[in-house]
């Protein structure tokens, strides 16, 4: 321990020296081991993080009882404008619309899984949200938005989105992807959000 | 009437030659970063602000990255300052330290200029390579994050060439192994997936290892110099310190990282992981503030740095109160479910960023100029002494009210639009809208004016003080005597 005889050990550089080293290790094996199984846990396709076709079907969120949290619910088939989509064409779709919130920046008014900028509302269950009104108006109603969403002004602060050149194409893209982002298994994140009544 | 004493370069070794001109450039994007910051609040109070012309994601964006910028180059700064001195040899590679230097402010200066004229580009990758990569914080397109990886590695050549010439003390060798994690942690977030969980899982890893584990280490070393040079504090001491903090910082931030795997989509065992580690994460924080604060005390806060002094003792309270305190208060999942990305976030952010970073950096302003200007007298009775004051005064209540402001808005938040609505888009709003919430971002917007007041006087003080001093800098001994 202590290299010389009157230290002592906890005022001694060496046994810190070493005592940082050994712990710093340690962690960052323990979490490499965690990333490991996470990155196992977290594949598209998983429960967690579910298939893109998964946009095939109706989405809900639920109360778990057992988990005392809300759970993302993929429900009977109810394709995306109207179209049942393979697996690659969907995986192709989300990815547009991924690529699309990046290269607008979404991210720096809006929080997506609640990571981002706090101007804007989170997006996570954008797709569920009440606001849309109902089902059969929904989709057509966000494609809309994306695209043009200045003269649509939902709040009394005057508060706006500004028109950030989404074609046709990526705000149908974009739409996919957000509901493909309603299914991931958030542990209950946003808790008591109150979905879109998808019944009729 | 005395020559007045002029910054002479003359007066710095190679390597510090180097660091005041990072240290030109960190307080120039400073100033970027909080005109930025400032528009950016503006928006929320008048929405129609430069609307569709500079939106609100392009404010937020370049403030928070000049920001990035601006600590990145203090740190850079502030090593190539330590160099010589702890090394005990000269800088190795100046010459390419130079060429890198032009090329990082120049590759900055272009980053800036797309982000404002070109802003967004097509849902296309090539957007991710040429314009934005769109990720909060690591908006730099993905070019750029070559380019820096580079920058950094030069870098880190130049600094271990040089303590491999002469000795690699404690801090030099904790400070090697940081800048190694530094480069390396950066690139794990350079890649591009459509899983937006394993998205979020690296980019974590960026985010949260470097401010929380990387860049805290680096303050812990300028600490530990900060505190040999100003009050004379013995170098054992300040080592031993040194590996007890990083110790506890590592041992607490590596699996505290867990508080930002709770709602992302990662698995249920990360709350508990999550939640125990990163609640630790303040132990190391309190120990830099005894550390600092005994320190002080031993020398009865006799120090040869006044200004450097306040700035490291705010270091310390404001690692503390803003990383350590305003962290710990939302990283527990129960209370992280219902302020997770609220105004909490963004109040605990500028606590912890400015209260952890800003302001040793600001120190390191102090101890260099002290040296550039010929080894002056910075200590009572300084000439003009009142700007570093009234600077540090409006600096640092600006910062206080700004982030009062946001918390109170935090808290309306997350009791309005999260407990209550369920984070809708008419919760939202309903928050947004409520009288506490918008009382709380116009305090933010007044007092981020007292703070940009507060720049200003920084900037002036710093181009002038020491400059009618006439007396040299007080030795660590006279200012012992003085104490008794
Ligand atoms: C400059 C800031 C800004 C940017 C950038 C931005 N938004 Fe918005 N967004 C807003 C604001 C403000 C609202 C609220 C508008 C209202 O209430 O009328 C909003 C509302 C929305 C909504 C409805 C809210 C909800 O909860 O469902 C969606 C969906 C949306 N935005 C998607 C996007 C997408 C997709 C992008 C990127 C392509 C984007 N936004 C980029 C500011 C922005
Ligand atoms: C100097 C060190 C630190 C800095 C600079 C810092 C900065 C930040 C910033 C900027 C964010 C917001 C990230 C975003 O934009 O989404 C954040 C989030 C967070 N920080 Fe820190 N932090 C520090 C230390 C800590 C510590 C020590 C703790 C815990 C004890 C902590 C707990 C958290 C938590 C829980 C979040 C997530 C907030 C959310 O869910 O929205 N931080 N931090
Ligand atoms: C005049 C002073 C400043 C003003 C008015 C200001 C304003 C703002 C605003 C409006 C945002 C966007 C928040 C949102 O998304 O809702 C922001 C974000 C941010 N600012 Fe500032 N800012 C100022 C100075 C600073 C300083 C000095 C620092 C750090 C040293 C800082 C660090 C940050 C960080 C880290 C974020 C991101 C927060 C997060 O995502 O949680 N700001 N600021
Ligand atoms: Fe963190």
């Amino acid at each position: 321990m202590a290299a010389n005889d009157n230290e002592l050990w906890w005022a001694s550089e060496t046994f810190w020296k070493k005592t940082t080293i050994w712990t710093t290790a340690v962690m960052f094996l323990v979490l490499v081991g965690l990333t490991l199984d996470t990155m196992s846990q977290i594949q598209v396709g998983g429960k967690r993080v579910p298939a893109y076709s998964a946009i095939n079907h109706r989405i809900d969120y639920k109360m778990d009882e057992s988990r005392h949290a809300q759970v993302p619910v993929i429900g009977i088939e109810e394709p995306l404008f109207g179209k049942k989509l393979t697996e690659q064409e969907a995986e192709a779709l989300v990815d547009h619309g991924k690529l699309t919130m990046h290269a607008k920046n979404c991210m720096d008014c809006h929080t997506i899984l609640g990571n981002g900028a706090y101007y804007a509302p989170d997006l996570t269950k954008a797709w569920l949200d009440p606001y849309w009104g109902s089902r059969g108006v929904r989709e057509e109603l966000m494609v809309a938005f994306i695209k043009d969403p200045t003269d649509k002004i939902h709040n009394s602060l005057g508060r706006r989105m500004p028109n950030l050149g989404v074609t046709d194409t990526e705000a149908h893209a974009v739409v996919a992807y957000l509901k493909w982002m309603s299914t991931i298994d958030t542990n209950g994140f946003p808790n008591n959000f109150k979905p879109i009544d998808q019944e009729n | 009437m005395t020559a007045l004493r002029a910054l002479d370069s003359a007066n710095l070794n190679g390597g510090q030659k180097l660091a005041v001109k990072y240290f030109t450039v960190a307080l120039a994007l400073l100033g970027v970063q909080i005109t930025f910051g400032l528009l950016a609040a503006v928006q929320f109070v008048m929405p129609d602000f430069l609307f569709g012309v500079v939106d609100f994601s392009i404010k937020r964006m370049v403030h928070i990255n000049a920001m990035i910028v601006w600590m990145v180059f203090g740190f850079i700064g502030s090593v190539y300052w330590m160099l010589e001195e702890e090394a005990g040899a000269p800088t190795v590679g100046l010459k390419l330290g130079n060429i890198i230097f032009y090329v990082f402010t120049a590759a900055v200066l272009v980053v800036v200029a797309v982000y404002l004229l070109v802003q967004t580009g097509p849902g296309e990758i090539e957007t991710q390579w040429f314009i934005t990569e769109g990720r909060e914080y690591t908006e730099a397109p993905r070019w750029a994050d070559i380019g820096i990886v580079v920058c950094l590695l030069t870098f880190f050549y130049n600094v271990a060439a040089t303590f491999s010439k002469g000795k690699v003390t404690g801090i030099g060798g904790v400070l090697l192994l940081d800048l190694v994690a530094l480069a390396g942690i950066y690139t794990l977030g350079m890649f591009y997936t459509t899983n937006l969980t394993m998205d979020q899982y690296w980019w974590w890893w960026v985010i949260h290892m470097w401010v929380e584990a990387t860049w805290e280490v680096m303050v812990g070393c300028m600490m530990a110099y900060g505190l040999m040079k100003v009050l004379g504090t013995s170098r054992k001491i300040v080592t031993t310190w040194l590996y007890l903090e990083v110790f506890m910082m590592f041992g607490s931030g590596i699996l505290g990282i867990g508080h930002h795997y709770f709602w992302i989509g990662t698995p249920q065992y990360w709350l508990s992981i999550g939640g125990f580690f990163s609640a630790l994460e303040p132990l190391p924080l309190v120990a830099m503030v005894v550390h600092a604060v005994y320190d002080a005390g031993v020398h009865k806060s006799r120090n040869n740095n006044h200004p450097a002094m306040g700035w490291l003792i705010a270091h310390a309270f404001g690692n503390f109160f803003g990383a350590g305190v305003f962290g710990f208060i939302h990283t527990l999942p129960q209370i992280n479910l219902y302020t997770h990305g609220t105004q909490w976030s963004a109040s605990h952010g500028h606590f912890a960023f400015y209260g952890a970073y800003a302001t040793i950096i600001i120190a390191f302003f102090y101890i260099a100029l002290q040296k550039w200007r010929g080894d002056v007298w910075m200590s009572g009775n300084l000439f003009g002494g009142w700007k570093w004051k009234w600077s540090m005064v409006l600096l640092n209540v600006g910062m206080l009210g700004m982030i009062m402001g946001m918390l109170v808005a935090g808290f309306a938040q997350s009791q309005i639009e999260r407990a209550i609505g369920g984070a809708t888009w008419t919760a939202f709003f309903a928050a947004q809208e409520h009288p506490w919430f918008v009382q709380g971002m116009h305090w933010r917007l007044a007092f981020g004016t007292m703070f940009a007041a507060g720049y200003a006087l920084l900037v002036w003080d710093l181009l002038t003080i020491g400059k009618r001093e006439t007396r040299p800098v007080q030795s660590h001994d006279d200012a012992a005597l003085e104490a008794k």
